[in-house]
């Protein structure tokens, strides 16, 4: 719950009325707020929690945290791309993950 | 399973350990507060690089693990209810309520989803406004701020469909109460490095000097681990009780000044519950007056509450740091990840799972504190 990803800035756009970004996580893109980062510009790295980025980051801290998420195999996880089988209850029921 | 030794950073990491050992002069308790780095500790093999004179004790920083029991209950009720789209992260989803859990109570009928973000929950609110879209708003200081903007954004736009169940929690207050606690054996803190990233740490000075603690600010990959731990004994060592930011990288002493204004405004702290603690005065945060339209407690009469916890579990004592996990009787047997009792075993970042899949069926000999 209190881990976040480090990603790149690639894209900045308003939706809803509110400051959105698309950041790049070693391959994987996402759209995140960037309400808590009002100056950010693209090409800044910034760690995200929860579709949120929270921080900046260095480029190089940012790249090797990502390689060890890689190495641990927490990337995806950490990024909400869980699949239903790994939300699976005890009992046998699944759960379907709405697309960010 | 991948120990630490076998990445790149080994060779740092045997360096920061043997640093560790040969500044430790006596017996150590240091509670890391936040899951995740419970997590990261026993994941990468971090305990067993620790001198026998240092224990770790895991703290209460896992949010999900300590979301009280009759919240659960009104979540399971209020996502059972017609009309209703629940949505939570997925965490969420397994914590055994005092008869079922949401994944129960999604294959019983009720639209239950798992979403990456509040902002997601949002979404759903502005497609489907014919139902009340509920979103369960749990966690510790770095999440309340997607929380927090996914309830202002709904109030902005009148999507009156959309609410929020708020069981938010907040570190300082547990530190305070930890220390203030009988029987204390801890002697000081890593404090968790991304509630930091949003809160920064000006609220930890007067812990640190009222309770004669160190605390230091810390991440949560392996070598930030091992860091924080290093600089935490240097202090202890030294009697140093001071705050010390190991994670100076992503956190600052003011923090983000954006989401904290934005968490004033859509929060007021409150007392609140912690799941097998019991009550902490000013530990959380509900929503405000100016948001309590969009609060689901006030939205939806899910009549009164009777919560049954389990007889078997310990998992009050494991988040006190009271036991481990592994001295829990029902520990591996009765209580397994795919069988919990208690939602320390539930959760990505509960200690008894983290026990569990890293192997600790065995509690380390450790010198005696004190």
């Amino acid at each position: 719950m209190c881990l976040a990803v480090p990603g790149q800035i690639v894209d900045i756009f308003e939706a809803h009325g509110t400051r959105m970004a698309k950041l790049d996580f070693g391959g994987i893109q996402k759209q995140v707020c960037l309400a808590y980062l009002p100056d950010a510009v693209v090409g800044d790295y910034a760690i995200v929690h929860v579709g949120f980025a929270i921080s900046r980051i260095d480029e190089a801290s940012a790249q090797e945290t990502l390689r060890q998420f890689r190495e641990l195999g927490i990337l995806e996880e950490e990024l909400g791309e869980a699949t239903p089988e790994q939300y699976a209850a005890p009992h046998g029921e699944s759960c379907d993950v709405v697309a960010p | 399973m991948k120990y630490l030794a076998e990445f790149r950073d080994g060779d740092i990491a045997q360096k920061l350990a043997a640093d560790i050992r040969a500044i430790t002069t006596r017996p150590w308790a240091i509670m890391e507060v936040c899951g995740g780095q419970t997590h990261s500790i026993l994941r990468n093999g971090i305990d067993q690089l620790l001198p026998p004179e240092v224990e770790l004790i895991h703290g209460p920083g896992c949010p999900v693990c300590v979301t009280p029991l009759d919240m659960i209950d009104k979540a399971l009720a209020i996502a059972a209810l017609p009309g209703v789209i629940f949505t939570s992260f997925g965490d969420m989803l397994r914590v055994p309520g005092s008869e079922k859990d949401l994944f129960r109570v999604k294959s019983e009928g009720g639209d239950v989803r798992i979403v990456y973000s509040p902002l997601d929950a949002v979404q759903i609110a502005r497609e489907n406004p014919a139902k009340q879209v509920v979103f369960f708003g749990i966690g510790f200081e770095t999440t309340a701020p997607a929380n927090a903007m996914a309830v202002h954004l709904a109030k902005r736009e009148g999507l009156g469909n959309f609410s929020m169940l708020v069981s938010h929690v907040l570190v300082p207050p547990a530190i305070d109460a930890i220390m203030s606690a009988p029987g204390n054996r801890v002697q000081a803190f890593l404090a968790a490095g991304h509630v930091c990233s949003v809160m920064g740490f000006w609220q930890y000075p007067p812990l640190a000097t009222r309770h004669a603690v160190p605390i230091v600010i810390t991440g949560f990959e392996p070598l930030d681990v091992l860091e924080g731990i290093r600089r935490t004994v240097q202090c202890l060592e030294t009697a140093d009780y001071r705050v010390d930011n190991a994670y100076a990288r992503v956190v600052t002493f003011d923090g983000n000044a954006p989401a904290q204004a934005l968490l004033a405004e859509v929060f007021t702290v409150t007392d609140r519950a912690w799941r097998g603690i019991g009550v902490i005065p000013a530990s959380g945060w509900r929503l405000s007056d100016a948001y309590a339209d969009y609060d689901a407690e006030h939205r939806f009469d899910v009549g009164a509450i009777r919560t049954v916890e389990s007889a078997l579990c310990r998992a009050g004592e494991v988040l006190q740091g009271s036991i481990k996990p592994s001295q829990c009787e029902a520990f591996g047997t009765q209580c397994t990840p795919r069988t919990p009792l208690g939602a320390t075993m539930v959760s990505s970042e509960g200690a008894c799972a983290a026990y569990f899949n890293y192997g600790r069926f065995h509690t380390l000999e450790r010198a005696t504190v004190g």
